[in-house]
């Protein structure tokens, strides 16, 4: 941090500061230098952070009414619905909360790709995040079981019994997972402790995430080291974050429309049949969050295949930033990257769509294309693309243009420098 | 990069549109007008006071509604029985309770926070008796089937004769909304079964409409303070979205006229 030290007025505040500097902590949460470019794609930290805190706050209140027992999980969630005061909107707010979540966490991940923010040296930074991701989808998968009605069951049997493809240890590996020889009570209890316990980890990694942000500085949309602070930057308080709260409040008024009106649409009505280890609903699927991983998974043959192939799909992220060989940051200044990274994101909503669909015939078939695509995509298209695109130059800075002269020697087409900008 | 944006987005809701189609086509429920709809759609009162009455004449007699208390009745946003009128309808029940201090069990006429008791002392009593087919539980009936009201209102009216050729099972009757068009209920809905307090007509659809109402209410009996409260929460979210975009753009005016 190009900081100056920050020195207490007060004497009593260098006294403080000296022993524990949380004032300093607090100046340079306030003065931290912003690219001043950055667009609203960059407000979904924010936006995550409050998705974060506030499904904490109605976890807590939903623990205090909801039972983690087989016989009383479901009743529980209707007590809370019918005769807790404002349970209904508590309980619809967690809920929701959880596909908000995702959703701002989505937009968040693919704006890193398509501006490069995983490239060093915030790969820290990425990684975390990768983190984050899978300690999100693991609380989710185990909150979504909570309700115990016919999806949470059947979604925790299939979930479970992946671990069955393990060889040799697996049969052993799900009957401790499940605590016994079925999903039952002792499943739905330890699904509960680790769904209270993961959040807190998870905040402590976006601590981390957040931390690891604050050592080089935000990327921008030009995707260009900046000098911080400079006439490029703004403090974050109080530039940034009005601006994030803007943005917050947008997403908020999405947000309470599907509570308030619409508070079912995304969950499967299957789930307010109680759990019924007797029957099996015609069609299993997960929260629409995680139908991407559960196409690839269905798309391999073999279930050891799936199992490794799906984890491979999330892991593989944890290396991009080895794998994009590009010396550019930002795709603005990469023609073709762009056209590659619309595929991808086409790619991955096929692949929501299909993990909807059952697994056969054309579903099937395509299902298996668009993982193959995925994989091509991280594991040649972009290693290959750093290599041999031709990039637009890049400005200098964000308040000097691209050098008239530049432009013209490189041959490409010349780009009005102040669009970029915007 | 906006453009193209919303063109994924467009996709997006093209596959999700496709994804409803598909799914739906097979059966279009009926259509009718339901006053809970939208976004100041409030229950009728006559409807889910109706809806009570078909549900205690003619379903209670097997499907249980255990989630209900008899206090909801005269709660703000369902029937609004007035209290005196709900009194005497938990009276009419016999509540199983104890153990009392001899340690015995006993009955006693219900009160106002007790649950609707169930028509079957448990799951394989009530298959038992309805030919090994469980009568699901009504409590949230509605929010646990595709179509939700529409469904029920579909359902209720869908009994037909069995196309030609068509093998039906033993104990088991045609339905065209039913899923697999087999259902083990009876068709129980025919006009002026049940005789209205308020006079109106007990058609079949009639009857129908008004018990998808009340099984509706069952199923969300916060519906309407949750479409009066989000109301406010957007009103009040727009306007500070206002505030707050003018308050930003001042802010910035500093920065971006450097």
């Amino acid at each position: 941090m190009s900081e100056e030290k920050y020195i207490p007025k007060s004497k009593i505040g260098q006294w403080f500061d000296s022993r524990l500097p949380l004032l300093s902590l607090a100046h340079h949460l306030r003065e931290y230098p912003t690219p001043k470019n950055l667009n609203y794609w960059w407000t979904f930290g924010a936006i995550l952070t409050f998705c974060l805190i506030t499904q904490i706050i109605t976890g807590l209140v939903l623990a205090m009414h909801y039972v983690a027992h087989a016989d009383f999980a479901f009743e529980s969630v209707e007590h809370i619905m019918r005769d807790v005061n404002y349970g209904w909107l508590i309980r619809y707010f967690h809920a929701n909360g959880s596909s908000m979540f995702f959703l701002a966490v989505y937009i968040h991940i693919f704006r890193a790709l398509f501006y490069g923010s995983y490239k060093t040296p915030r790969e820290m930074i990425w990684i975390l995040g990768m983190f984050i991701y899978i300690l999100m989808m693991a609380t989710a998968f185990m909150g979504y079981v909570l309700p115990w009605g016919q999806m949470s069951f059947w979604a925790a049997t299939v979930i479970t019994n992946l671990f069955s493809a393990l060889p040799i240890i697996g049969e052993g590996v799900v009957t401790w997972l499940w605590g016994g020889y079925a999903v039952d009570s002792p499943t739905l209890t330890r699904f509960y402790s680790l769904h209270y316990f993961l959040p807190f980890l998870i905040f402590a990694l976006v601590v981390l995430h957040i931390w690891a942000l604050h050592i080089p500085g935000n990327n921008n949309p030009i995707g260009i080291e900046i000098k911080k602070p400079s006439k490029d930057t703004v403090p974050f308080s109080p530039y940034i974050v009005v601006k994030d709260l803007y943005a917050l409040i947008i997403f908020l008024i999405i947000f309470a429309g599907i509570i308030f009106f619409v508070p079912n649409i995304l969950s499967h009505p299957d789930n307010y049949i109680k759990a019924n280890p007797m029957v099996t609903p015609s069609h299993i699927v997960p929260e629409w969050y995680l139908l991407p991983f559960y196409a690839i998974l269905r798309a391999v043959p073999s279930k050891l295949g799936g199992v490794i192939v799906m984890f491979s799909s999330l892991f593989i992220l944890m290396f991009l930033p080895w794998l994009d060989t590009s010396k550019v940051r930002s795709m603005v200044f990469k023609p073709l990257s762009k056209i590659f990274f619309w595929i991808l994101v086409i790619d991955v909503l096929v692949l929501g769509y299909l993990g909807a669909m059952p697994p056969e015939g054309w579903y099937l078939f395509f299902g298996r294309l668009a993982t193959i695509y995925y994989f091509v995509h991280f594991l040649i298209i972009l290693p290959v693309l750093g290599f041999k695109e031709k990039t637009i130059p890049l400005p200098i800075s964000l308040s000097k243009p691209v050098l008239d002269e530049q432009i013209d020697l490189t041959g490409t087409k010349s780009i009005n420098n102040s669009e970029i900008l915007k | 990069m906006k453009s193209k944006f919303i063109l994924t987005l467009v996709f997006f809701l093209i596959l999700l549109n496709v994804n409803l189609i598909a799914s739906e086509s097979k059966v279009l429920f009926l259509k009718t007008d339901w006053s809970f709809k939208g976004i100041f759609g409030k229950f009728d009162r006559g409807e889910l006071r109706r809806g009570y009455q078909v549900y205690s004449e003619v379903c209670a007699g097997c499907h249980s509604i255990s989630q209900l208390s008899y206090r909801n009745l005269s709660e703000k946003g369902g029937p609004e029985f007035s209290i005196k009128v709900v009194e005497d309808i938990a009276a009419s029940f016999e509540i199983k309770d104890g153990p009392n201090s001899e340690g015995d069990m006993f009955t006693r006429p219900g009160r106002l926070p007790d649950k609707f008791p169930n028509p079957y002392p448990n799951i394989e009593a009530a298959k038992a008796a309805n030919g090994g087919a469980y009568p699901p539980d009504m409590s949230v009936l509605v929010k646990a089937r595709k179509g939700g009201a529409a469904y029920i209102f579909s359902l209720l009216q869908g009994y037909d004769e069995p196309p030609e050729g068509y093998q039906l099972d033993e104990g088991v009757y045609y339905n065209k909304y039913m899923d697999g068009n087999q259902i083990k209920m009876p068709n129980v809905l025919f006009d002026d079964l049940v005789e209205y307090a308020d006079g109106t007509k007990a058609t079949k659809e009639q009857m129908s409409k008004d018990i998808s109402s009340f099984l509706t209410w069952a199923s969300e009996p916060s519906l309407e303070s949750r479409h009066k409260l989000g109301f406010k929460v957007i009103l009040f979210l727009i306007i500070l979205a206002v505030l707050v975009y003018f308050s930003m753009n001042r802010l910035w005016s500093r920065i971006e006229s450097k």
